[in-house]
């Protein structure tokens, strides 16, 4: 294969790949909308196309038709910078996940269900989750303003603090698998189906639920969004940014809660294996065979985003001196009391 | 490809630094180090030092900075003033920077038996580098951890407001 | 992918050499107690590039090691060296280092 062949396949994998996660944002909105409408017992919106099926086309050409306000007092440079570095950040991760069989490949050896297969998959996922920290910081500082400010201030504060627990939370699972490679740590619960999955095979239920609680809190999501919450901080880091700005904002948080939910399916829930290990039989088609992986990476990430909509929907938001304390003094000590016993378990069993 | 990657990052890098020395706003001047740094970490790949690499983003571009730019908005650090400050590093400053720049970079040419460096020609595996890490290397390992624990400690000693006996200001 | 011709490795370490040197010429120019302090990591950075040419040049992890020790050094420096920023701050309310001159003799 040559040098121009492998960047054509790479240009198409990103071009697909990046339009399919836009629009997965775009449908997740709307999926959150429609279920914590139903939490609260009323119907989110229906107006716009079947079930409002149409409801994220018109809000994406709303915040595209709405005057770009850029306030006076602004440190003009960071302001426009820091919306590109969140929303890049947010969907460069995108790029190490494989969704889909990687035995199947197409021409050359080249894989199909996965951008960039890296050795060190899951802290390159980590690097550019942390990097994206600085979107929200520059865009709290540049405002010029004290509640985007205090917005910036307690989400970096906050990230710094849940990227330990959540870092030490994967130790477990990569001490299982025994690599960083995101498709190998998939192919060693591969084998029996849901019982060699890690949150249960593995045993990682605690690391699971330690991911899942930093994981709301590096996205910013409730009970943990502090630096947005709009009954303290009008509306944090991004009050001043309107239109396009704001809604580069909006998709970084959503895009950044699907990676999540699919850093957790590949972790814990086996990947694009299927839940059922071999008890399905392996169909035969080509097409199937390609398809149904991506089917049940798809499904758990689905049911991982419903997860995240269902605790918005349930659980009040914490005060920051109590989230500060959850994620230093039971977080942390807890993903470290796990490391210890998952060495101990891998070492003696 | 090799050649092309290093002469972008390289340049990437210098002027990352440079734009560090000429900012007046210290955040830029964080940024530009931000810029510095990663592309360092694009570096350290070339030369096959993935675990590095990694950690480079993660540590110094994900948490350090992170402090640093914390600081910065915590202290709303504003333009620095240029002020004459001491001559001496005038004097002797530059002149010092000039010879130890031409130090190292002679003493850099005339290394022999210098290689090469392709793409992808030696990589140092995550394993191969906790390897030696964990048996060999065991006890400073261990070290620089209580070196963390000590400076957690004092950090927070020395931030944390109050006066020298511990009492609340009131 | 292997048309592509190599880079010498002593480029690298004049690279470094060079970073190292800007590092200095910022830790002398600054005036401002954070960016000075910015120097100093970046001239922890140029010498920790340094180390993994030498760990490529010699096949040898020990280099890399020594990076990765810097590394955690870098991160307890500037946790403490920070700490020390803002005490400074909240006594002298000033971050210019010719302020900071009680000291002086």
């Amino acid at each position: 294969m040559t040098i121009l062949q492998f960047f054509l396949w790479s240009l198409l994998k990103v071009i697909v790949v990046t339009v399919v996660l836009l629009m997965a944002v775009a449908y997740t909105v709307l999926l959150e909308r429609k279920l914590v409408g139903r939490i609260q017992n009323r119907w989110g919106p229906s107006r716009v196309g079947p079930f409002g099926l149409l409801q994220p086309l018109v809000d994406g050409a709303k915040s595209f038709l709405k005057e770009d306000i850029i306030p006076t007092a602004v440190y003009r440079p960071l302001y426009l910078l820091a919306p590109v570095i969140a929303l890049s950040c947010a969907l460069i991760s995108i790029a190490v996940v494989p969704f889909g069989d990687p035995s199947i490949t197409g021409p050359g050896n080249f894989h199909v269900f996965q951008i960039a297969d890296v050795n060190i998959g899951l802290l390159v996922i980590l690097g550019i989750t942390s990097i994206g920290v600085y979107g929200i910081a520059l865009a709290g500082w540049s405002s010029n303003n004290k509640y985007s400010l205090l917005g910036s201030l307690r989400s970096s504060a906050q990230l710094v603090s849940y990227e330990l627990a959540l870092g030490l939370s994967l130790v477990g699972v990569v001490m299982r698998s025994e690599s960083l490679n995101l498709d190998k740590i998939v192919q060693t619960q591969a084998t029996h189906g849901l019982l060699s999955w890690n949150l249960f095979g593995g045993f990682q239920f605690v690391a699971f639920f330690i991911y899942l609680m930093a994981a709301f809190a590096e996205t910013n999501r409730a009970p943990f969004d502090l630096p947005e919450a709009e009954s303290e901080l009008t509306a944090g880091y991004h009050t001043e940014y309107s239109s396009m700005k704001f809604a580069m904002f909006f998709m970084a948080e959503y895009a950044n809660m699907i990676t999540v939910g699919c850093v957790a399916t590949l972790l814990f829930l086996g990947g694009w294996t299927s839940p059922f290990g071999n008890l399905l039989p392996t169909p035969n088609n080509i097409v199937i065979r390609s398809i149904l992986p991506m089917f049940w990476f798809v499904i758990k990430v689905f049911s991982f985003l419903c997860l995240y909509v269902w605790v918005r929907g349930t659980l009040p938001r914490f005060r920051y001196d109590q989230l500060m304390n959850y994620g230093w003094r039971w977080l942390m000590p807890l993903a470290i009391l796990n490391i210890v016993g998952t060495s101990l378990w891998l070492a003696y069993r | 490809m090799h050649l092309i990657l290093f002469i972008i990052f390289a340049a990437l890098c210098l002027t990352g630094a440079v734009n560090l020395l000429f900012q007046k706003q210290p955040i830029n001047s964080a940024l530009s180090l931000i810029v510095v740094m990663t592309s360092l970490a694009v570096l350290y790949l070339l030369l096959g030092a993935e675990f590095l690499a990694a950690a480079q983003v993660i540590v110094y571009a994900g948490a350090i900075m992170v402090l640093f730019t914390f600081v910065v908005m915590l202290l709303n650090a504003g333009r620095e003033e240029r002020t004459l400050g001491s001559s001496a590093y005038r004097t002797v400053g530059f002149p010092a920077v000039a010879a130890i720049l031409a130090v190292i970079a002679t003493g850099f040419m005339k290394l022999q038996g210098f290689g090469d460096a392709g793409i992808q020609d030696h990589i140092t595996s995550t394993a191969d580098l906790s390897t030696v890490l964990f048996t060999r290397l065991l006890l400073p390992f261990e070290v620089t951890s209580v070196l963390i624990l000590v400076a957690i400690l004092g950090s927070v000693a020395l931030a944390r407001k109050g006066d020298a006996e511990g009492r609340e200001p009131r | 992918m292997h048309l592509s011709p190599e880079v010498p490795l002593v480029w690298y370490l004049l690279l470094s050499a060079v970073l190292f040197c800007l590092g200095v010429v910022g830790f002398l120019i600054k005036r401002n107690l954070i960016t000075v302090f910015m120097s100093i990591e970046l001239m922890l950075n140029a010498v920790n590039l340094s180390f993994v040419t030498f760990a490529h040049q010699w096949h040898d992890v020990k280099g890399q090691i020594f990076v990765f020790f810097v590394m955690v050094v870098a991160a307890a420096e500037a946790a403490v060296g920070l700490a020390i920023i803002i005490a400074v701050f909240r006594a002298r309310a000033t971050l210019a280092v010719d302020r900071i001159d009680l000291m002086k003799l």
